[in-house]
């Protein structure tokens, strides 16, 4: 197997882009990474979203975007894995470079979902669940969420306010982040009094609704370090999945998919949680950041919240997470979440960052998570000296 | 919801009807064929009693296209007696007063209405468990 390197990264600004359609926003991003990466053509080209069909009615995406982005005649195919649509795309991207089929390979994410009323979106999320035993009981998605927190809060005794941390972490970051959609800092006070979207999951629990797309280039490392690319390599790429229904898994409060794929990929890269200078996790909601922590081996179980709540995930904490805003506030387009979180690992480990850089940081750590954890691809990646 | 995806689930939808594993004895809701403890196939039917207790619930006040003028409303995962979580709406009780651990019980319900001329479904719900009264 060959070792993998990014060789080009680009974004969109996250937000509500409704001057610009689905097919415009996957270009762009697109067009970005070729041109960091200064190539012209990538044998391959793998697009992760998860709504195009129903919220825009549009599928067939590969061969949309290839032709939109003026490589009509490449190989290109649409991944999908829910919210973890993004990270799935560079994941296959990774497969075919690593096994020799193909030399530079792209991956883009991207979602458009304001083009519909938000009940309809809220309607295509809950997909991401069990159709008939979740969707059709009339939970919505965050429903889903608010059940593992209520639970939470319960068996490890917090109060819905100890999350605070997570959302006022991920706001204080994206103040940086010309391309993230909240910029702006908000206090635990505001927290406490936002509204209730499903008991006990708040406005501020949750991410924003958005349209997105990012994009990355991958290269075997001998071709980048053959044509003088800045380049950050993969040390290890990995997936695993658990039941889509959350009512399915013997411990909800367990990630399992995302504690497997964290395991798996802390094997192939040799390393473990405490090597991993940042962490870019699924914090779609609150809640998800604290078992995600627990899951990577960050915390044990019940003791995720004690992170935020201790301030250990800022930028100057013990593990900092969500460093350019995170999913609460650089924004959520599902299916173009895993790219935005390589992109932003990778202008970490470039020295990119601005001002939110990370000082010496060498290793950093994705985490993309679909539904309620029924699938997470993990990507832990090294700056190369 | 399609009218054959509704009658197709008539059983489990209706009378709670799930599948116990005759390989390791896992008892299954909803019905799957193929036993997710042991992995080998498990197409006994199985009914379950209907009675259980909250485990989490949740009041949600955005719905879903189909489901906003039901807004707002009472989810839950239930533990049923029988061991597997089931989720659902609770109905005939005050949010104020639903816990986790409240004993409940299951019923038959009007989901959702399709539009005038559309379906008009119905499911499982769970309410608080019955008291006898003693006479």
């Amino acid at each position: 197997m060959r070792d993998i390197s990014i060789i080009g990264i680009g974004q969109t600004p996250v937000g509500e882009h409704w001057k610009r359609s689905l097919r415009d926003l996957g270009t762009e991003a697109v067009l970005a990474a070729l041109e960091d990466a200064r190539v012209k053509r990538p044998d391959a080209l793998y697009v992760g979203n998860m709504l195009s069909g129903q919220l825009s009615r549009q599928e067939n995406l590969g061969a949309l975007i290839a032709d939109y982005a003026g490589l009509r005649g490449t190989e290109a195919l649409k991944i999908e894995a829910a919210c973890a649509s993004g990270a799935a795309a560079l994941r296959m991207a990774y497969v075919a470079v690593a096994g020799g089929v193909h030399d530079v390979v792209m991956a883009c994410g991207v979602e458009k979902m304001t083009d519909t009323l938000s009940d309809e979106t809220t309607t295509g999320l809950v997909s991401a669940a069990d159709a008939i035993y979740e969707g059709e009981q009339g939970l919505s998605f965050v429903a889903l969420n608010a059940l593992l927190m209520q639970r939470y809060m319960y068996e490890f005794g917090y109060q819905r306010e100890d999350f605070a941390g997570f959302a006022i972490n991920a706001h204080r970051n994206a103040v940086n982040n010309p391309c993230a959609m909240f910029r702006k800092l908000i206090s635990q006070e505001a927290f406490a009094r936002t509204r209730m979207i499903a008991e006990p999951v708040s406005l501020l629990d949750s991410s924003g609704i958005a349209d997105g797309a990012a994009a990355v280039v991958l290269a075997s490392t001998e071709f980048a370090q053959a044509h003088g690319l800045l380049s950050v390599r993969i040390a290890a790429s990995a997936v695993a999945t658990d039941s889509v229904a959350l009512h399915d898994r013997d411990d909800p409060l367990v990630l399992q998919a995302a504690r497997d794929s964290a395991q798996r990929a802390y094997a192939q890269a040799g390393l473990g949680p405490d090597d991993i200078d940042f962490f870019e996790l699924h914090d779609a909601f609150t809640i998800m950041a604290a078992l995600s922590l627990e899951a990577a081996g960050f915390a044990s179980q019940g003791e995720g919240v004690r992170l935020a709540l201790e301030d250990q995930i800022s930028l100057q904490g013990r593990i900092p997470i969500c460093t350019m805003g995170g999913l609460k506030a650089r924004g959520h387009p599902v299916g173009a979440t895993g790219l935005y979180q390589v992109v932003e690992a990778t202008q970490q480990l470039r020295g990119q960052a601005g001002a939110n850089q990370l000082q010496g940081c060498r290793v950093g750590m994705t985490q993309n998570i679909g539904g309620s954890g029924a699938v997470a691809v993990t990507h832990i990646l090294e700056r190369v000296e | 919801m399609s009218l054959a995806s509704y009658w197709r689930t008539s059983k489990q939808r209706m009378s709670l009807v799930g599948e116990i594993c005759p390989h390791c004895g896992a008892k299954l809701f909803p019905p799957r064929d193929v036993c997710p403890k042991c992995s080998e196939p498990a197409k006994e039917p199985f009914a379950f009693s209907g009675k259980g207790v909250v485990y989490s619930f949740s009041t949600m006040y955005v719905a879903p296209k189909g489901f906003e003028k039901y807004a707002p409303y009472v989810v839950a995962l239930i533990k049923l007696d029988e061991g597997p979580l089931v989720a659902a709406q609770l109905t005939d009780v005050d949010k104020s007063e639903v816990h986790i651990g409240m004993p409940v019980e299951m019923v038959t319900r009007k989901m959702r209405e399709e539009g005038e001329d559309g379906l008009i479904l119905y499911n499982y719900k769970f309410r608080p468990l019955l008291q006898k009264v003693a006479s």
